[in-house]
This record gives C-alpha cells, structure tokens and sequence, in this order.
C-alpha cells in the first residue's frame, strides 16, 4: 500500500490555556482528497496552522511526518521547500504586489505559462487580473480564487486548503471543485476543510473534528451518516460555542468503542430575566 | 556659464554641454525616468544641472520661462487655460557633482478647465554633500487637473539633503494628484513639506512613499485645508524604514465646509533599530464635515508574512517583497 505523505501522530495543541487539538491521529496520501468537517471552532483552521507551521500553533505533544521525516519542529518555509503550502481562508492583502507575482511566487523555476494557466484554473483571466495589485481592490471571491490559483501554481506536494468555498458564489464552487480533483489528478495531496457538500463530494476521504478530536475518518457517505446521526444530537444537546456560557461548553472529546464521549464545563445558571429575554 | 535655452531640443553651444547632458540623462534613467521620452518633439520637456537648464522644449499649450539664480533655477510653467495636454511633461533636475547647491524656484500656474501631467525625476547620483533645495507654488485652475508625479535618486551615499516646500492651491472643481516617490538607493535627509489649500468641490489626492536605510532621515509634513464645499482630500503615506534610519510623519487635514470629506492614510514599516513616527491632526470646524484617519505603524503584517513564507520565500525576501510592494 502506498505510504502516507503526511502523518499526524497524538498531535495535542493548547493556546491561551485552552486545549485546541487532542491527540489528533491523520493519514493523508498522495493523489488523495482528503477532507475534514467540524463545526465552527472545532479546531479545523488549528490543524490546518499546525501543519503549516504558523506562529503560535506548535504542539505540546505529538509529531508530524511528511514523507517519513519528522517535520514538526521547522518553520513555515522550510516546510513549503519540502512541499507544503496553504491556501488561507481570509488571505492576506498585498498593497503594490500583482496577482501575477504573488501567483508565481512558488512556482520554481519561474514559468509565466504555468501562472497563466494557473489563473485561468480559477477563472480568472490573466490578461485581466495579472497586473492588478493583490490587494483590498479585489473582492473577497476575487481574491481566494488568486489563492487558489497561487495554490496550484506552486505545484505543491500537499496543499492545504482552508475553506476555499466561504465568499465564492454558487456558480463557482464547480470551477473550485473541479481545480481540487485536478490536483488530486496531478498527484497533489488535498487536505481540504469545507462545509460545503459541493465539495464533500470530491473527496475521497473525509475526517470529522470536534472539540479538536478527530472523531472519524472514513468514505464521504459513512462521515455523513456518522455526522447526521451521532454528532448533531449531541452537539444540539449541549451547544458547542464557547461565548455562550449559558450551555456547557465542550473542552474536550473522545470516540472511544463507538462512543461519542464529551467533557464539559457546567453552564452558568441563567437569571429569569436573561431567560425571558 | 548659465544659460536659459527656450523652445524646441536646442542644442547649446558652450563646451561641455554634450557631456553634461549625457550625464543627466544617464542620471535621469537611474531616476526611473524614460531618456527616449525627452526626444520625442511632442512632449514638452526642461531639463536643468546644477544652475543650468540643459534643455527646454515647449509644446502647444505650455510655456517654460527660466532664469538661472547662483545656485539654482528659477521656473515659471504655464498651462493655457481649456489646454489638453496629451503626453506627460517631463521634467528633470540634477546635481552630476559630488558636491553642490541647487535651489529651485518653481511657480506652476495652470488655467483654468486645463489638464495636465508631469513626471518629474530628481537624480544626484554622485552626491556626496548636495543640497536640492525647491520652493514651488502651483495654482491649480478652476476645473483644471494637475498630476504631479516626483521621483528621486539620491545614489547610495546618503549625502543629500532634499528639502522640497511646495505651497498649493486648488480653484473650485479642480484635481490635484501628486505623488512623491523616493525609494531606491539611500535617502540622507529629506524634509518634504506640503501645504494645500482646496476650494469647493475640488480634489486632491497625495501620495508619499520612501525607504530609509542607514542612518537616513524622513521627514513629511502634509496640511491639507479642506476650505470649500464640498472639497474632498486624501493622503495615502507609505515609509519604510531599517538600519538606523529615522521617520516622522506629521499630516494635517482640515475639514472646513460643509460637506468636506477628508482621509489620511499612514503606514509605516521598521525593522532593526528604526524610529518611525506618525503625528496625524484632525481638525473639523464645520458639523457637516467629516475627516478620517488611519495608521499602522510597526512590523510587517504577521498574516502577510506568513502567506509569502507559505510559498516558500525565507523572511528577509518576504518583508522586502511586502516593503517593495508597499512602497511601489
């Protein structure tokens, strides 16, 4: 059997003093869509930091692999020179750099068709956008697509990409699906966060976080059935958002034989007038 | 010898001028100017060395009056008013010396419903100790439309002194569009000093970026007095600043007239042992006007950075990249 490009192995995260991932386990391989679902701070975009090295997301305990090394102690370029990059969610804004550079700022040797082709992967014209300032002159779709298409210029080993649906429009989420499958095709490793079913459907495998536990790994329609089934009750039943401190909140979880087991801190008890309002 | 050349690419007489020319011209490329650009008989050009004007090349539209000074040039430009002048006027003043004063005189008069561009380059490649010292005044005409590009080339000795003190004002509906450009090479120490009165309706953008190195001083001060009705007014300043070098930026805008709308804009960058400084002042004296700012001064952006680092580029390349780009 193949072997995994990236392994994750008993991966624990704490900032602040909060626990963000717990003894996170992930295989993801070559040629292979993977994707991961999980809630609004379930500690999707953590994993996503942690194995591209960002500032302030090293583990307290665990490692990471790529390619059998042991990369979890170095830093975000050296880890992009091995083949790893990062499409963020929210992208930054660069004021006086063109969407042309910044797409081909990975792709080495320099090589202007691969940037052109690179953007019209993402519909975007490069005759239209090459010269524009990646900048907050483009809309927020304008400018995911650019980090998309920077993504797959680079040609990278493992691309991760965080949400690359939020703020694109429907009719597009089919260019952004099929620009995935191409790089699965090409031979790229897609650890792909989503909420979008559009996109769930390109995976080939699909991991579910909660409380920064991976819960499940397995087929697209088994991860829907186990999500539907197991994990909505429970998260409806106690809430899951830590500002709201009128419902316990969830700081920890374990799958543990077919068990979802949750650790939480009791809800504050609520006044009759914050009750009525 | 000082001379005033008038009209058309004259060639001047005296000794030497062919090599003072070529020099300036070379100094004028390193400027980020176009040489190719001042042969060409349809754009109107001055060009002036020390105290000297090298040449001056009038089109339809505008006139070039120049008187040489000790140390310097005094100029009178002028746009005839409803005139539309198509290709940028190029201008270009230089030290070619390691050493020497050059004062600049500069009265800018253009009429009204006239519309205009300049690219002015300012090249002291060899400075050593040269001080440029320019006194301008632009009167921009009702309706008229003035863009007023600079940029310099100090060389890479830090031995000039740039001290431009330009006092503008904009005639009702008029544009005023400047931007101030000193980026490559080192600085030494400039004092960029602008002071810009705006009528009703009338708008003024402008833009100021440069990067110190060494033990370079930037200091830019911009007061912009939004006095007429509806005037609009916008600075968008942009410093970086490493080694030792210094910045201070002191912006004023006021908001005087019902209706005036006003934003400053300031970003600084520093790295090493760098100073920067940004002193914004509002002033509203009218409740239907309103003037805004923003500033971000410190390191660059940890979002940004680690987006370029993503790509692969180490972290000096990724902060140049974001200084070059902020600064473009």
């Amino acid at each position: 059997m193949t072997e995994p490009i990236l392994k994750i192995e008993n991966l624990s995260l704490r900032r602040e003093d909060r626990p963000i991932l717990n003894d996170v386990n992930l295989e993801i391989y070559p040629a292979q869509v993977h994707a991961l679902l999980g809630l609004n701070g379930s500690g999707k975009s953590s994993l996503a930091y942690t194995i591209m090295g960002c500032e302030g997301y090293t583990p307290d305990r665990g490692r990471i692999l790529f390619e059998g090394k042991d990369i979890t102690h170095l830093s975000i370029t050296e880890r992009a020179r091995l083949g790893i990059t990062l499409a963020w969610q929210e992208p930054a804004r660069f004021e006086g750099i063109p969407v042309g550079k910044y797409v081909g700022l990975g792709v080495n040797p320099p090589d202007r068709e691969r940037v052109i082709q690179a953007l019209e992967a993402v519909a975007l014209p490069a005759k239209v956008y090459g010269y524009r300032s990646a900048d907050k002159t483009l809309s927020g779709g304008e400018r995911k697509r650019v980090e998309l298409a920077a993504v797959y210029a680079m040609r990278p080993r493992l691309a991760i990409l965080d949400e690359p649906d939020s703020g694109i429009d429907i009719l597009s989420l089919g260019e952004i699906a099929n620009l995935i499958r191409r790089m699965a095709i090409e031979g790229v490793a897609v650890f792909l966060i989503t909420h979008r079913d559009e996109l769930v459907e390109t995976a080939d495998v699909v991991s579910l976080i909660c409380a920064g536990t991976i819960l499940f790994t397995g087929k697209p329609l088994e991860a829907r059935r186990y999500f539907t089934s197991r994990c909505i009750p429970h998260l409806e039943a106690l809430g899951s958002q830590p500002w709201d401190t009128s419902k316990p909140e969830v700081q920890e979880a374990f799958a543990s034989n077919g068990l979802l087991k949750l650790v939480a801190q009791a809800a504050e008890r609520q006044t009759g007038k914050e009750q009525s309002a | 010898m000082s001379t005033v050349v008038k009209s058309k690419h004259a060639i001047e007489n005296r000794p030497g001028w062919a090599d003072e020319m070529a020099a300036m011209l070379e100094a004028y490329q390193q400027a980020g100017g176009e040489p190719a650009a001042l042969q060409l008989p349809q754009v109107a050009t001055l060009v002036v060395s020390a105290n000297t004007v090298l040449m001056s090349h009038e089109i339809p539209g505008i006139h070039f009056q120049a008187e040489p000074l000790e140390h310097g040039v005094k100029a009178t430009i002028q746009v005839e008013p409803n005139a539309r002048i198509e290709n940028p006027v190029h201008l270009c003043f230089g030290v070619i010396p390691a050493e020497g004063i050059q004062h600049i005189l500069a009265n800018y008069e253009i009429g009204d419903g006239a519309e205009v561009k300049f690219l002015a380059h300012c090249s002291f490649p060899n400075a050593v100790k040269v001080q440029h010292l320019m006194e301008g005044s632009i009167h921009v005409g009702k309706n008229a439309s003035l863009t007023y590009t600079e940029e310099h080339f100090h060389g890479q000795t830090g031995g000039v002194e740039v001290l431009p003190r330009v006092r503008v004002k904009v005639d009702e509906g008029g544009r005023f569009n400047t931007t101030f450009v000193l980026t490559r090479g080192r600085i030494g120490r400039m004092v960029f000093d602008y002071e810009v009165e705006v009528a009703a309706t009338a708008v003024v953008e402008m833009t100021t970026k440069a990067y110190g190195h060494a033990d370079d001083e930037v200091v830019v001060k911009e007061v912009v007095h939004l006095n007429g009705e509806k005037a609009r007014g916008l600075t968008r300043t942009r410093v970086a600043v490493r080694d030792q070098a210094r910045s201070q930026v002191f912006t004023t805008m006021e908001g005087n007239a019902p209706g005036a709308r006003g934003h400053m804009d300031c970003t600084e960058i520093v790295r090493d042992r760098a100073v920067a400084q940004n002193t914004p002042l509002v002033i509203v004296r009218d409740d239907q006007a309103q003037v805004t700012h923003e500033a971000a001064i410190g390191s660059v952006n940890r979002k940004e950075l680690e987006a370029l680092l993503a790509r692969g580029l180490d972290e000096d390349e990724a902060v140049d990249l974001i200084i070059r780009g902020m600064i473009r």
